[in-house]
């Protein structure tokens, strides 16, 4: 089978008419299949939802409901990005701080009890992320839990399982509580709800199942980051939203989306999922990208080993037998 | 002294090979046959260390220690026999 040769060319579009096609979808969608009137969509300040807004927009006008839903580890870079986004595309847009609601789940209780586990002294004014670990270095992926104490001093230890799946269902809390908000008012407007994916983390299963990764339609699932970037400037959106490092947000230290989950920064990180996909060979990646033929290697490895992880997070309930009656 | 790789192996087929007639051979790699993803080693780790009270350090975290049932009892064995070293 011929390869298609891995260039730096490869995510170019014709952004006008990439625009104009999801838009022209998101109509359709919306209008014909969903039957709804308008979309909500929940803007972080990041350049996923930036873009999803815009392209809304450019679809339903002023039938867009903009959310920003802010909570205690939020950084005040999202609700003032996210704001400046709004005003700049002309949309009405609420703001519900979600931490009271988290506090009273037991969100960052939880969160904290696994985390003073492994550091007892953890606690007010203190703050932590997880990171990934190991695969890089020929080692198992493992998580480590970095936390600041209110010194400034940093630590890090190897998260144990379960104290690392406490952590992650207790943080996994915000996306479903934003999730619930958001739908909250899809309800109330009789809109649908947007979910912002770009394609490395919908394809490396990067969200939270039944929280963002729950929508009614998906805008931009299709495009690389690298892409996203490129129609965030097409559709001149602000520079502060176009030349935003990407953050989960999630953490109260600040955290790449490369030290918790990719294994590679998105731009380099996006060739590779092209390479991969078009059965470049890894020889041919590594010496793109100026990696070790090694880590060119694991990087294809670790995108089917997250594929094959994350399955369970793309999967619709499974029936016991089809009810062909409701059956697409 | 308890039989490793038969407890590693019973552990597996509770909890990660639910119901199926599924067996193990003592070099199948875990990896390669999908039976343990690197959430799955994580659990095998909390395994290792409830079951036979040794701490697997982060650099004993690779595949010729843990990625079959006779790596385990080899890795396991050298622990044993040298607690401050793999």
């Amino acid at each position: 089978m011929a390869t298609i040769a891995l260039h730096s060319g490869v995510f170019d579009l014709d952004y006008t008419l990439e625009a104009d096609r999801i838009a022209a979808r998101m109509i359709e969608v919306v209008g014909r299949e969903l039957r709804r009137r308008g979309v909500v969509i929940a803007m972080s300040g990041g350049i996923d939802s930036s873009v999803c807004a815009a392209l809304a927009v450019r679809a339903f006008g002023t039938k867009v409901y903009g959310l920003m839903l802010p909570e205690h580890d939020s950084s005040a870079f999202s609700l003032h990005r996210s704001t400046i986004l709004a005003k700049h595309l002309g949309i009405t847009f609420g703001v519900e701080g979600i931490g009271p609601t988290l506090e009273a789940l037991g969100c960052y209780r939880w969160r904290d009890e696994a985390i003073r586990a492994v550091f007892p002294d953890y606690g007010a004014g203190w703050k932590n992320k997880i990171i990934i670990a190991g695969g890089k270095e020929g080692s198992f992926n493992y998580f480590k839990l970095v936390v600041q104490d209110p010194e400034g001093r940093l630590l890090e230890s190897r998260l144990p399982v379960r104290e690392y799946q406490q952590i992650v269902a207790a943080t996994n809390y915000k996306q479903r509580v934003r999730k619930t908000v958001e739908y909250f008012h899809a309800d109330r407007l009789n809109y649908a709800v947007i979910g912002t994916p770009n394609r490395l983390e919908y394809d490396q299963g990067f969200f939270v199942k039944n929280g963002d990764g729950a929508a009614d339609l998906k805008p931009i699932a299709h495009l690389y980051k690298t892409q996203v970037y490129a129609m965030a400037r097409h559709l001149g959106l602000p520079d502060e939203i176009c030349n935003a490092i990407p953050t989960t947000d999630t953490y109260s230290l600040q955290q790449g989306q490369d030290e918790f989950y990719f294994a590679l920064p998105y731009d380099k990180m996006d060739f590779a999922l092209w390479a991969f996909n078009h059965a470049v060979p890894s020889a041919e990646l590594a010496h793109f990208l100026a990696l070790p033929l090694e880590q060119a290697a694991f990087i294809y490895t670790d995108i089917v080993a997250k594929r094959r992880a994350t399955r369970y997070l793309h999967a619709a309930p499974v029936l016991m037998e089809p009810v062909t009656e409701i059956s697409n | 002294m308890q039989d490793v790789k038969q407890a590693v192996r019973q552990f597996l087929l509770d909890n990660f090979l639910m119901g199926s007639s599924a067996t193990i051979a003592d070099d199948a790699s875990f990896m390669r046959g999908h039976v343990l993803d690197s959430s799955g080693f994580m659990e095998l780790v909390l395994f290792l260390e409830e079951s036979f009270g040794v701490k697997v350090e982060d650099a004993e975290l690779m595949p010729e220690n843990l990625d079959s049932l006779e790596n385990i009892q080899a890795y396991v064995a050298r622990k044993r026999a040298s607690p401050a070293a793999a």
